[in-house]
């Protein structure tokens, strides 16, 4: 990122005195990172700010039965081993995709889940997409809301967000756009009357006025993908994941709103 | 158990109170679909259509009319002899034309509901509030529905 | 699963007017939408839901394909005594749910 120079005039009482102040583009007066909650009507915002009025918070109560519900050969619950999430998984959400040392990649929150469904539940995998899967990713993000997002802190997915830059800056599919072409170079602007947001997921999954629904990251990253006349990527795929990441590291900083509303 | 005793023809049989200065009948209101026309005849008949009492509050521009948040309070005191019975909402472009309607009473103590509803265009919502006194009361507003870029074929 | 959200106050004056809110997870099909090979996807929507307290309806609404999926509904009605108040929403293809809510009224 660029810093900038900013000019400070004072006045003293013996005359003037320029002084030159330096500031790093980092701090909070300059950063020009929107949420595209900033950006919403006083009506999608509100929605979003009430639990009550919030659809989501239908997913997020499913998620909270889930978390405590014994499941699979194991009959264990989510909560036997991670207690009250409202602790444990604090700031949990804000962090993913995290590196899996295991696998030596990026994994997302919900292959996270479902690896915990698998071994120690030893319960089949949720379906992408599925209502139970959204409802646990849904609860567990809400326990990040308001706390900064710190996806990519850790130096060794340094090279996988440097993938998931390459996807997004790549121009594909039959329209030719790459993402940034978009959310970068025309972030702000209009495509039809609809705004092109910045491209920073803070809120992931949303409740999407469009699909009224919950849908996850990838299925919004897919959609784009279809919009652009290229062949999406598979939810879970390594390119998805790099995507996400790219996504999640460049929002670092930024407050979650996990369950967010967007038009 | 008890239920709220307010039908419409309850009403229609009742006094037509005729405040002429506000009074707005059908035919000369703003032009609107034929359909939209006849589901307010359907709840009011012939009855007459005053201005003033119902305040309907919608967005004027709404960036998703899958969802538009929808306000409506009626000025009442909400007592045994003074009260709202019903409210309905219309539209003018959906497929349909009614919305929603609710039953309220007395015992509702504020004539006051909200939802949130679908718009399929730029187009007129009306709504309708039927009193104990069996006067018709009525507020438009107009909401503009922007068109979304990125839509997500239905699968 | 999907059990519908109540917010009731959980004490009241009496004789005092209280805010109800209620969300209900539910598509709302409106019937009006076909598929990308052409068939018309069939309605499947609430049409109705009534609010009860203590064995007196209060609120009653008649939805349309119009109102939203996952309808958000919000009502008045006066605290008169304390007791419970019972919500049932009701539908295209028997669909039923309710949910209840009690008021400590002093």
């Amino acid at each position: 990122m660029r810093s900038i120079d900013i000019v400070l005039r004072c006045v003293s009482t013996s005359g003037f005195v320029l002084m030159l102040v330096l500031l790093d583009s980092l701090s909070a007066t300059t950063d020009t990172r929107r949420s595209t909650y900033d950006d919403m009507s006083r009506d999608i915002r509100a929605m979003q700010d009430d639990d009550m009025a919030n659809p989501a918070s239908l997913w997020v109560n499913d998620g909270a039965a889930l978390w405590s519900q014994p499941a699979g050969a194991a009959q264990m619950s989510c909560a036997d081993c991670h207690g009250d999430a409202a602790t444990s998984m604090k700031g949990v959400a804000a962090r993913y995709p995290v590196f899996d040392a295991a696998r030596g990649k990026p994994v997302g929150l919900e292959a996270r889940i479902n690896h915990c469904r698998k071994t120690r539940q030893q319960a089949p995998a949720f379906a992408p997409e599925s209502r139970d899967l959204l409802a646990l990713t849904a609860f567990v993000g809400r326990q990040s809301r308001g706390l900064p997002i710190t996806t990519g802190d850790d130096p060794r997915l340094a090279p996988f967000v440097e993938a998931g830059r390459m996807i997004f800056e790549r121009r594909q599919g039959q329209l030719n756009l790459s993402c940034a072409i978009c959310h970068d170079h025309n972030a702000g602007k209009r495509l039809a009357s609809a705004l092109i947001p910045q491209a920073h997921p803070t809120g992931y999954p949303i409740y999407r006025l469009e699909w009224q629904s919950l849908g996850s990251l990838a299925r919004r990253l897919r959609n784009c993908m279809a919009g652009m006349r290229a062949a999406p990527y598979a939810t879970g795929s390594d390119e998805i994941v790099a995507l996400e990441l790219f996504l999640m590291a460049r929002a670092r900083g930024m407050a979650t709103e996990t369950p967010a509303v967007r038009p | 158990m008890r239920t709220i005793p307010a039908t419409r023809r309850d009403v229609l049989t009742g006094a037509t109170a005729l405040g002429a200065a506000t009074l707005l009948r059908l035919e000369t209101a703003q032009a609107t679909p034929a359909s939209l026309e006849a589901a307010i005849r359907d709840v009011v008949g012939e009855a007459p259509l005053k201005e003033g009492r119902v305040k309907l509050a919608i967005p004027p521009l709404v960036e998703n009319g899958n969802t538009v948040p929808l306000d409506v309070e009626v000025d009442s005191l909400m007592t045994a002899a003074d009260h709202v019975r019903t409210i309905h909402v219309f539209n003018e472009k959906n497929p349909q034309p009614n919305v929603i309607s609710v039953k309220l009473g007395p015992r509702a103590g504020r004539a006051r509901f909200t939802t949130r509803f679908r718009l399929a265009d730029t187009q007129t919502v009306v709504a309708v509030a039927e009193l104990s006194d069996g006067t018709f009361h009525t507020a438009r507003a107009n909401v503009i529905v922007t068109i979304a870029a990125c839509v997500e074929e239905l699968g | 699963m999907a059990r519908p959200i109540i917010n009731v106050p959980a004490k009241a004056r009496r004789g005092q007017v209280i805010e109800i809110k209620t969300l209900v997870s539910h598509v709302m099909e409106t019937g009006y939408r076909h598929t990308e090979t052409g068939e018309r996807v069939p309605r499947d929507i609430i049409t109705e839901f009534v609010c009860v307290y203590n064995d007196e309806e209060i609120f009653r609404a008649t939805l349309s394909p119009a109102v939203a999926a996952n309808p958000f509904i919000t009502f008045h009605t006066l605290a008169t005594e304390s007791g419970k108040l019972t919500f049932r929403w009701t539908g295209d293809n028997g669909f039923s749910e309710t949910g209840t809510a009690t008021i400590e009224v002093e």
